[in-house]
């Protein structure tokens, strides 16, 4: 049987606790990732998925339940562990690539192994050019972000995301602001690592013909899972 | 090359990536410093000066006897009978067994050199002329080990045995002697002798070179009846600015009176202090003003950058990750620019060591590069800038990421 990579147990998140204005926008939500899987979180504009995908991330805490990555509860641990925590088993890849531009592409590649290592060592420049290359950028590896294309910045943004070798990559719209070719092709690189190294995704995405082609989706709908909307 | 630590490195990137920041406040950190090195040297130079010819022909500190008092007829527990107790006049005397308390005074810690003196009042007389002068009886080589008293010689040399007498340029041209001349000294004690002048000096003071005599010590105590005795100890100690604690020191010592340069020219003395304090408000106050203007700076670089301290606190790291980024650069911005200051500083203190002069055109002061001073002001600026962007920077570390990223 495949090893969880994530499992949230009846998370709820609630923003501005104690006051008037006080709003619950996830009711518990409960779900599963087994390594290797392709997943798929869509829904609505304001159905939750960006703050689930913060809580997944461990951005923000639930106010309520618990999050287990790889079998570890990150609710009960303190800042630093969250911190070490996320370093070490989690990828992200936001809509808007967020590279640092005063690092190259190779440099921005390398920063979460650097992060996690304290500073950098060969073997990650090693690594880093290696992802490259499976991106295609290999030439691209002493460019800075702002000489890059919005597709190219988004395909460093994926190999940034592997560098580490998370378990789990998060990708907050990542084909959002791309062209449908440079979509499709940041699309199926994911694929590739997702199929090749068995790291798992979770995908938000409003795009109905990504989603068809993910293993499985969850669909959230004013806070809570849709039942039923599972694909196999 | 090694390479360089994760805060270390996205500090530095920061940095080169915000030029004309880094620029804009490093020249504003090497001016403040220079400033600060500049005036420290020119009122240091200024003090030294004025103290060097305050103190060119005076000894650190003086030991006396104790002066005579008048003692009162009665008890003191008892009625007071006269109400005015007259000052007694002021004989002179000789330091009681002074051979003893020599050793004492020279035993005394922070005393370098001591020499014993006789002094007191006589005319010189040449021909139908008569000037009245100061007897300064010394021991040659004692005393230039307490005045550097060979450096204001324009003729002869500093030596005295026998019946050598040196006298100052101004008293030379109204007698109309020359060295190898003679001259006869009369004492209110109603003796006398003919000295030989074997050398004259100018202090640049008209009163001394007017009125001081120096003779070998056994001429001036026979001319003075004060035969055996000497007058006054003279000392010189270690640090000029310690001349008042040595001064109680030998006053405990010896239980003779000392006074130091510091009670002799109490003026003097505190218009120095007050210009050192004056040094040291603006030093204070430009030091301010350098802090300030990295806390500003690194205050808006925090909001600038605040979307790349989402993302690398995304990608694991800590608050103190993004905490010691921002600190190193407030670091690097008062080290980088004091190093630069100091550089500056030294540069414009040769330039205008050149400009100011004292009046017979000797430099003012001399452009010493001081090493404790340079590295006194990069520690201080390294500490500064790291209190400047202790704010920035915990600001920076208490970031939310999600808000960072969303709204960067």
């Amino acid at each position: 049987m495949a090893e969880s990579v994530l499992r949230l147990e009846a998370v709820r998140k609630s923003y501005n606790v104690g006051q008037p204005n006080e709003a619950e926008v996830l009711h518990g939500i409960s779900a599963e990732l087994q390594a290797g899987e392709f997943v798929a979180l869509v829904g609505p504009s304001g159905s939750g998925k960006s703050t689930l995908l913060n809580i997944v991330g461990l951005l923000e805490r639930p106010t309520g339940g618990e999050v287990f990555i790889r079998g570890e509860n990150a609710t009960a641990l303190d800042e630093a562990g969250v911190t070490r925590l996320r370093g070490r088993t989690l990828g992200f890849v936001f809509q808007f690539h967020h590279l640092i531009p005063a690092f190259s592409a190779l440099e921005n590649v390398m920063m979460p192994q650097i992060i996690d290592r304290g500073r950098p060592e060969p073997a990650m420049a090693a690594n880093a050019r290696e992802l490259l290359a499976r991106v295609g950028l290999a030439d691209k590896a002493a460019s800075r972000p702002n000489q890059l294309s919005g597709g190219q910045q988004q395909r460093v943004a994926i190999a940034r995301a592997l560098a580490a070798r998370p378990a789990l990559v998060l990708a907050d719209e990542p084909t959002g602001n791309l062209d449908s070719k440079s979509a499709d092709d940041v699309f199926a690189l994911m694929r590739e690592f997702n199929q090749e190294q068995g790291i798992a995704f979770l995908l938000v995405t409003h795009d109905p013909r990504l989603a068809a082609r993910c293993d499985r989706v969850i669909e959230l709908f004013d806070g809570r899972v849709v039942d039923g909307a599972t694909v196999a | 090359m090694i390479p360089l630590p994760f805060a270390w490195l996205v500090a530095l990137r920061f940095l080169r990536e915000g030029r004309m920041q880094t620029a804009l406040i490093l020249s504003g950190v090497t001016a403040g410093v220079a400033v600060i090195i500049f005036l420290t040297a020119l009122i240091e130079g200024l003090q030294a000066n004025i103290i060097a010819r305050t103190l060119g022909t005076q000894p650190h500190v003086v030991v006396r006897p104790v002066e005579d008092a008048a003692r009162p007829v009665m008890e003191r527990t008892g009625p007071p009978v006269a109400a005015v107790i007259e000052k007694r006049a002021q004989r002179l005397r000789s330091i009681d067994q002074w051979e003893r308390v020599v050793p004492v005074i020279e035993a005394t810690p922070g005393v370098v050199a001591v020499s014993p003196m006789v002094s007191g009042p006589a005319f010189a007389v040449r021909g139908n002329a008569s000037k009245s002068v100061a007897l300064l009886g010394v021991e040659p080589e004692r005393y230039l080990r307490v005045v550097k008293f060979r450096d204001y010689m324009v003729a002869g040399e500093f030596r005295l045995s026998g019946t050598d007498a040196l006298i100052g340029v101004d008293l030379s041209r109204d007698l109309g002697v020359t060295l190898g001349d003679k001259l006869r000294i009369a004492s209110s004690q109603n003796r006398d002798d003919v000295v030989t002048i074997v050398g004259i000096f100018d202090v640049g003071n008209k009163e001394v070179n007017q009125r001081w005599v120096f003779l070998p010590l056994r001429l001036t105590q026979n001319l003075l009846d004060l035969v055996g005795g000497v007058s006054n100890i003279d000392a010189t100690v270690e640090r000029l600015f310690d001349a008042e604690t040595v001064a109680r020191r030998v006053e405990a010592q010896t239980g003779l009176q000392a006074e130091s340069w510091m009670q002799t020219n109490a003026q003097l003395l505190s218009a120095l202090k007050n210009q050192t304090l004056t040094n040291r408000l603006i030093r204070g106050f430009v030091i301010l003003i350098v802090a300030l203007g990295i806390a500003s700076v690194l205050v808006v670089s925090v909001v600038q950058k605040s979307k790349e301290i989402g993302i690398l606190r995304a990608m694991g790291a800590s608050r103190r990750n993004i905490m010691s980024v921002f600190l190193l650069q407030g670091a690097v911005y008062g080290f980088a620019g004091s190093l630069a200051g100091v550089l500056l500083g030294f540069g414009l203190v040769s330039a205008f060591s050149g400009v100011f002069r004292n009046p017979d055109g000797s430099v003012f002061f001399k452009p010493a590069v001081d090493l404790e001073i340079v590295v006194s002001a990069c520690i201080t600026a390294l500490l500064i800038g790291l209190v400047a962007a202790a704010l920035p920077a915990r600001r920076a570390s208490r970031l939310d990421p999600v808000t960072a990223i969303r709204n960067g």
